[in-house]
């Protein structure tokens, strides 16, 4: 409960460095060096839509895509992240619009505190960029790092095999 | 998974359909302000330090080191309250902070907060505070503070409440008993949206706005405010957006302590906890120990019902009082029982405070009634589902209480439409690992699996209780035909935002309805929890546009001059009856402005005597489940294959939101059969975290095939019942009857652990 005292009783706020988020190269000035990519995302670089419930990698609703990779940013330094492309769930619809996934997670009932949300749809998003056709346990087994305390999985479940069947047809 | 959507011929989005969720864009899309995305100019971080021992004395706290650290704006501890010192939601006995000279008496008791320029810069100020404390041995045990031999914890008492229900015939004897005593152990809410606040202070310091996740705004208000030593009208509270609640957002956690740290350093602060702070920060469910004996004569049918329970309500009141009482006024389950006497006790310990979850009470009386149920069908070599239909509960019925059954109640009908949904094909030999116990560690073998079917149905009270109204607000304006409803329903997910708009277009007759920001400037609607808002908030939502089609009608009629008793509203129509034509409620509404007000209440309900009799419930839902269970015997894992449930639900407003809520009460009443437990030892919690406490992922959850019983209920406004805490009460119980049908063993506790199977 109690954190270990750091040699230094000061926070040093002096660390400067670019992250590549979104297409797009985003200063983070003033840093401390310790701050986790989640961290950096919310409260410097005005993205909130990664979300810290565990802060460990239990629960997924910090997940963004890095360099392909889905992957919980909480547990990423941000400030060895530089050399990374990072996508996050406000870069995964162009100008604003619903991808695929969202629309069927609204549709479908997939959201409820929507909390978890994001970190599913950046992890569906992933899942189905590498299995165009996944069978049920393999959409389970995917997003089995995603937990959602509110829908019990079913109608999340739903969206996505709607999202990969309308995929597959349209293919 | 079935869908249970029917095609229903409905303009959308009104009721009965599947509306869509007004912030349903927002949240697939990241841009939805959660309490925890809250941010202000200027800001400054706050964190509280807490205390490691179950029970001490603070001898001293130096805060002095604290201060020298660069970034630290300031540090509050108990003489910094300017109000009254405590705070909760019956009784006021938990302390803003312990202070210097007096006790803690759980492990992450508030001691001192601290404001920063960053999160990092509050732990390093928190872990320099240097406390010295007297440490006591913590009691534990609820039996030695019923017994009068432990230590007063707290000046109030070790006992929270102590009621018993007798009722009937006590000295009468069946032909047939069974008896047991059960545990349950103390679940956690785990929503996944953490405590987090924003704190503005007023210029001057005269009043302070809170954004806040919260399941009250104006009862939080109203602790807030007398801590704070401020009016009410001084302290604004809005509802930051709530990453679920389940109960673990009615009592304050952080809402003073962010206050007192923006008024003191006259900047906006935000305090956010983690994950292990959060299962110190809020309550969790009361572990409880029942013994039930039931009487049954050769028939199967119940004669009486003897039991005692006991909650451990932790540190602090809580809820707990109202807990004790929702658990024993429950001990019959949905069956008819003429004869019973209860004792019950909420008991103060040095483990961590309880309250509300979902279910309130219920879930633990439950897990013992239906383990009870299932050894009387043993006894009986009766069928449980021929059991619990023989004594079904019906409208009419009186119940241990005294109290008439007067809600709708199709328990025989759940338990029926249960029974005849399809039971899953048996194991594949050959299945993948993933679906079998223990998925992808590989453990178990299929030929060694052991496939069971349990039982489980519970009733379960709505609304408030004892004679408490829990009123809601609602106001409903229409200006030139655009309809704004503005009410404090804290919306937590669970969609009621969506189906106040839905109520709005179904009266009012209009496609568009804007809402309001929810906070405190409009009347309470009470809290988010006991499946009340629907009811409740749906009622005055109901009422508040009934009034304002009343107006609108009136107007209408004035203007066309036109009868007003011929009018009535069809679609987006009114219509006169007298002569069949037609006016569109958009063309009636242009160039008024109607605003109106309401306030629902249910029918109040009455204390219970000393022998715990009392119309003290407002009205009563009921659901059946069937679980299907896959268990390794020798290595203790459990897979939960399907789920068949149907439930009584009065009427589906929304049928997509009703099976969201069935599936997600289905997952949390599966993690606490078989791995949600808050384990500890000693009065410390050793798994706060998501690693270790163990919550139902996308693996473990079942298949769900549910069937809506609509049977509209006549109390309720719009002849729905709150739906959010069934799903979730008779399942443990199933899946626990389903396991002990497997393995043949009595397991008289959840969550059931391996060991308990396979040792």
């Amino acid at each position: 409960m109690k954190p270990t005292p750091l040699p230094s009783t000061a926070t040093p706020l002096d660390e400067h460095y670019s992250l590549r988020v979104n297409g797009r190269d985003m200063p983070v000035q003033d840093a401390w060096v310790g701050e986790s990519l989640l961290y950096v995302l919310r409260e410097r670089l005005g993205l909130p839509g990664a979300k810290g419930a565990c802060e460990q990698g239990e629960c997924g609703s910090c997940t963004v895509i890095m360099d392909g990779a889905a992957v919980c940013s909480c547990l990423v330094l941000a400030a060895s992240a530089t050399n990374s492309d990072i996508v996050t769930v406000e870069g995964l619809g162009p100008n604003g619009s619903l991808t695929d996934v969202q629309q069927a997670f609204l549709d479908a009932g997939g959201v409820q505190c929507g909390f978890c949300t994001p970190g599913f749809i950046v992890a569906v998003h992933h899942l189905l960029e590498e299995n165009l056709q996944p069978t049920d346990l393999e959409i389970k087994e995917a997003l089995s790092g995603n937990i959602c305390r509110c829908t019990g999985y079913g109608r999340i479940l739903e969206a996505v095999r709607t999202v990969a069947d309308s995929r597959s047809q349209g293919a | 998974m079935n869908s249970v959507l029917s095609d229903r011929a409905m303009r959308p989005g009104t009721l009965g359909t599947n509306a869509s969720r007004p912030d349903g864009t927002a949240k697939v899309q990241g841009g939805f302000a959660f309490s925890s995305d809250m941010w202000a100019d200027n800001m400054l971080w706050g964190a509280t330090l807490r205390s490691p021992h179950p029970f001490a004395r603070i001898v001293s706290i130096d805060v002095s080191p604290a201060w020298s650290i660069p970034g630290v704006e300031t540090i509050i501890t108990a003489e910094d309250v300017p109000g009254k010192p405590t705070y909760g939601l019956i009784v006021q006995d938990q302390p803003v902070f312990a202070a210097v000279g007096d006790l803690v008496r759980y492990a992450g008791e508030p001691i001192a907060a601290v404001a920063a320029d960053h999160p990092e810069t509050c732990k390093r100020a928190l872990a320099a505070i240097k406390v010295e404390y007297e440490v006591f041995e913590p009691v534990t045990d609820p039996e030695v503070c019923i017994a009068g031999d432990a230590p007063q914890i707290h000046p109030d008492g070790n006992i929270f409440r102590h009621q018993r229900i007798v009722c009937g015939d006590t000295e009468i004897v069946g032909d047939v008993q069974v008896e047991g005593t059960y545990d349950v152990g103390m679940q956690d809410q785990a929503f996944l949206g953490l405590e987090a606040a924003l704190a503005v202070p007023d210029p001057g310091a005269e009043g302070v706005e809170l954004y806040i996740a919260t399941q009250w705004l104006h009862e939080d208000r109203k602790q807030i405010a007398q801590c704070l030593a401020l009016p009410e009208d001084k302290v604004r509270l809005v509802l930051g957006g709530v990453g679920g609640a389940f109960g673990a957002r009615e009592d304050i956690s952080l809402q003073v302590h962010t206050c007192l740290l923006a008024l003191r350093t006259g900047r906006p602060v935000r305090i956010a906890y983690g994950r292990e702070e959060s299962f110190y920060g809020h309550v969790h469910r009361h572990p409880a120990k029942i013994w039930m004996r039931h009487h049954a004569d050769r028939s199967g049918k119940i004669v009486k019902i003897e039991s005692r329970m006991v909650f451990d309500g932790g540190a602090y009141c809580s809820t707990s009082p109202a807990v004790l009482i929702n658990g024993i006024t429950h001990t019959q389950g949905p069956y008819k029982c003429d004869n019973a006497v209860v004792d019950g006790w909420a008991v103060r310990t040095n483990n961590p405070p309880c309250g509300a979850m979902r279910g309130f009470g219920v879930v633990q009386a439950c897990f013992a009634h239906e383990s009870q149920m299932e050894k009387l069908a043993m006894a009986l070599d009766m069928s449980p589902v021929d059991v619990r239909l023989l004594n079904a509960m019906e409208t009419g019925d009186k119940l241990i209480t005294g109290q008439v059954m007067d809600s709708v109640a199709p328990v025989a009908r759940c338990i029926r439409e249960t029974a005849e949904i399809p039971l899953p094909p048996p194991l594949d030999p050959h299945a993948d690992v993933l679906s079998i116990p223990g998925g992808s560690g590989l453990t178990a073998e299929p030929s060694n699996i052991r496939r069971g079917i349990g039982w489980g149905v519970s009733i379960k009270n709505l609304m408030y209780s004892e004679g408490f109204d829990d009123y809601s607000t609602a106001r409903c304006r229409m200006e030139d035909g655009v309809v704004t409803l503005k009410f404090a329903t804290s919306e937590v997910g669970q969609g009621f935002t969506m189906l106040a708009q839905q109520i709005a277009r179904t009266i009012l007759g209009v496609d568009e309805v804007l809402l309001d920001t929810i906070d405190t400037q409009v009347g309470s609607a009470g809290s988010t929890s006991a499946s009340r808002q629907t009811w409740m908030s749906g009622g005055a939502v109901d009422a508040a546009c009934r009034a304002v089609l009343s107006e609108l009608l009136d107007h209408a009629a004035s203007t066309l001059s036109i009868d007003r008793s011929s009018l009535s509203i069809e679609g987006t129509e009114i219509v006169d009856s007298s002569t069949a034509l037609r006016y569109s409620v958009s063309d009636i509404a242009r160039g008024i402005s109607l605003d109106r007000t309401e306030e629902y209440h249910h029918p109040a309900t009455e204390d219970l005597d000393e022998n715990g009799q009392g119309n003290c419930h407002v009205a009563f839902a009921f659901v059946a489940h069937r679980a299907v269970v896959d268990v390794d015997p020798d290595l203790g894992l459990v897979k939960v294959v399907q789920i068949a449930t149907a439930q009584d639900i009065g009427r589906a407003l929304n049928p997509l939101s009703v099976q969201g809520q069935i599936e997600g009460g289905i997952a949390q009443g599966l993690g606490l059969a078989v791995m949600e437990e808050i384990v500890v030892v000693d009065g410390k919690v050793r798994n706060p975290s998501f690693t270790d406490y163990l919550l139902p992922t996308f693996l473990d959850a079942p298949d769900v095939d549910m069937r809506l019983i609509e049977e509209w209920e006549p109390k309720s406004p719009l002849g729905a019942k709150g739906v959010g805490e069934p799903p979730c009460i008779s399942v443990t119980p199933a899946i626990a009857n389903a396991i002990r049908n497997a393995v043949g063993k009595e397991l008289p506790r959840v969550p059931i652990r391996p060991y308990d199977i396979c040792l």
